[in-house]
């Protein structure tokens, strides 16, 4: 008899908790119709619902008193757009290390690179092409970009860009191409050079020349991350 | 008529169709503005976040799975992006006073009851619910999002999102009691 009722209890409590999204007509068939039931018989239930369908008619009210934007948000969008278009343009006509590199690869026979003492140099090589080309995308004016794929990664070249703000970076030997990746994608920062024979990188973090206190935050965070072994600001030239 | 669905859209757009982002933006910019401006605060930031969110969709449309409604998909990159800008200003913090500050045009509790306005104090209390709240009991009534949906957007359990429904009700309710609104409940 107990547990009847604590049952019966639950059961309220479960569907009380669906009111909300019976009235703005989000729930399955199944839920609604054990909602409609319980609403029938129990005049507590019921009461709690006409609140809330008050509550949904005035969220509606005060949501559509915000306004709307302007025509400008539509025409910064497809101005984005038409830069990242160009950009995959220009980067599908550039020459591709990575691929370059790939497709040699490729051509070699498993034996032939097995055998090869080549064979590693290559790989190592080849890691640092990708790396290399591994950029986030630089949109025109600078504005915030999304890597989405390889065709918004770009090469740079250290004196089209400068003033900028570089650093030198290097890895910990533990950290995977995946998480590397990720972390370049996160921080926005693009390879410029490297890896020097200790495994150090030259990497570009930001377009346009950092504050010292903006330059030393930020590399105190970066260090923090977990792929990074070392990163030091490096002197403007 | 029958209208391309979302679906249709994003394919379209993954495949390069500048059209179809378009009537994409013109179909749901409105409602990812709104949702984003509760964040931000400002409208012109606003606008330049919802630039950005569907300058992702035109990025990532080939990586749509469509495990979840277009409209969900936007307005969890909406959200995300909306809280890393307000991360970049660690001065701002989303709060009652941001949300108030956009829509604090109705008289205050105590005039609008004098006024016998319910609605309008109804209205009134919803902007002193903290974000978390608020976000909600948006996402359940505008936008209308079932409760997998708000999970999904607000990265929390579906259990979650039931209870933190249930206890913006039990809040906005005892709002409404304070400002003189008996509604029975809680």
């Amino acid at each position: 008899m107990n547990t009847m009722f604590k049952n019966k209890a639950a059961e309220r409590e479960e569907i009380e908790a669906l009111l909300p999204w019976h009235a703005a007509g989000t729930l399955s068939r199944r839920e609604a119709d054990m909602v409609e039931r319980a609403l029938a018989t129990d005049a507590g239930l019921a009461a709690q619902y006409e609140t809330i369908r008050e509550d949904l008619a005035e969220t509606i009210v005060a949501n559509e008193s915000l306004g709307a934007p302007s025509a400008r948000a539509m025409q910064r969008l497809m101005a984005d757009i038409e830069a990242d278009v160009s950009t995959a343009r220009r980067v599908r006509s550039s020459f591709n290390l990575g691929e370059w590199l790939s497709d040699r690869l490729s051509s070699f026979s498993p034996r032939t690179l097995a055998w090869s003492g080549t064979a590693a140099a290559l790989a190592i090589v080849l890691q640092a092409g990708l790396l290399a080309g591994m950029f986030v995308s630089e949109r025109q004016g600078g504005v915030y970009g999304t890597a989405a794929g390889t065709d918004s990664y770009r090469s740079v070249n250290i004196s089209e860009v400068a003033p900028a703000t570089y650093a030198y970076l290097s890895f910990k030997p533990q950290a995977t191409s995946a998480e590397i990746t990720k972390f370049l994608a996160t921080y926005k920062i693009a390879m410029v050079e490297g890896p020097s024979g200790d495994g150090v990188y030259t990497v570009r973090l930001a377009m346009t020349g950092m504050p010292k206190e903006d330059l030393a935050r930020t590399v105190k965070k970066l260090q923090d991350e977990s792929v990074v072994r070392f990163i030091g600001p490096k002197a403007a030239e | 008529m029958q209208t391309t669905s979302d679906e249709a859209l994003i394919g379209r757009i993954a495949a390069g169709d500048k059209l179809a982002m378009q009537v994409l933006f013109a179909r749901h910019h409105v409602r990812v503005y709104r949702f984003v401006l509760r964040f931000v605060g400002e409208p012109s930031r606003a606008e330049d976040l919802i630039s950005d969110v569907f300058l992702d969709v035109w990025r990532q449309a080939d990586k749509f799975e469509a495990r979840s409604q277009v409209s969900t998909w936007l307005l969890a990159i909406a959200r995300f992006k909306a809280l890393s800008a307000l991360r970049r200003r660690p001065d701002e913090e989303l709060d009652d006073e941001t949300a108030q500050a956009i829509e604090d045009q109705s008289d205050d509790p105590e005039v609008a009851m004098q006024k016998k306005d319910t609605s309008a104090v109804l209205r009134q209390c919803m902007t002193k619910l903290s974000a978390e709240h608020r976000e909600i009991i948006d996402l359940v009534y505008y936008h209308e999002k079932s409760v997998e949906e708000v999970a999904k957007i607000v990265g929390v359990p579906e259990n979650t999102v039931k209870t933190r429904m249930f206890y913006a009700r039990k809040r906005l309710g005892e709002l409404l009691k304070a400002a003189g609104v008996e509604r029975g409940w809680p």
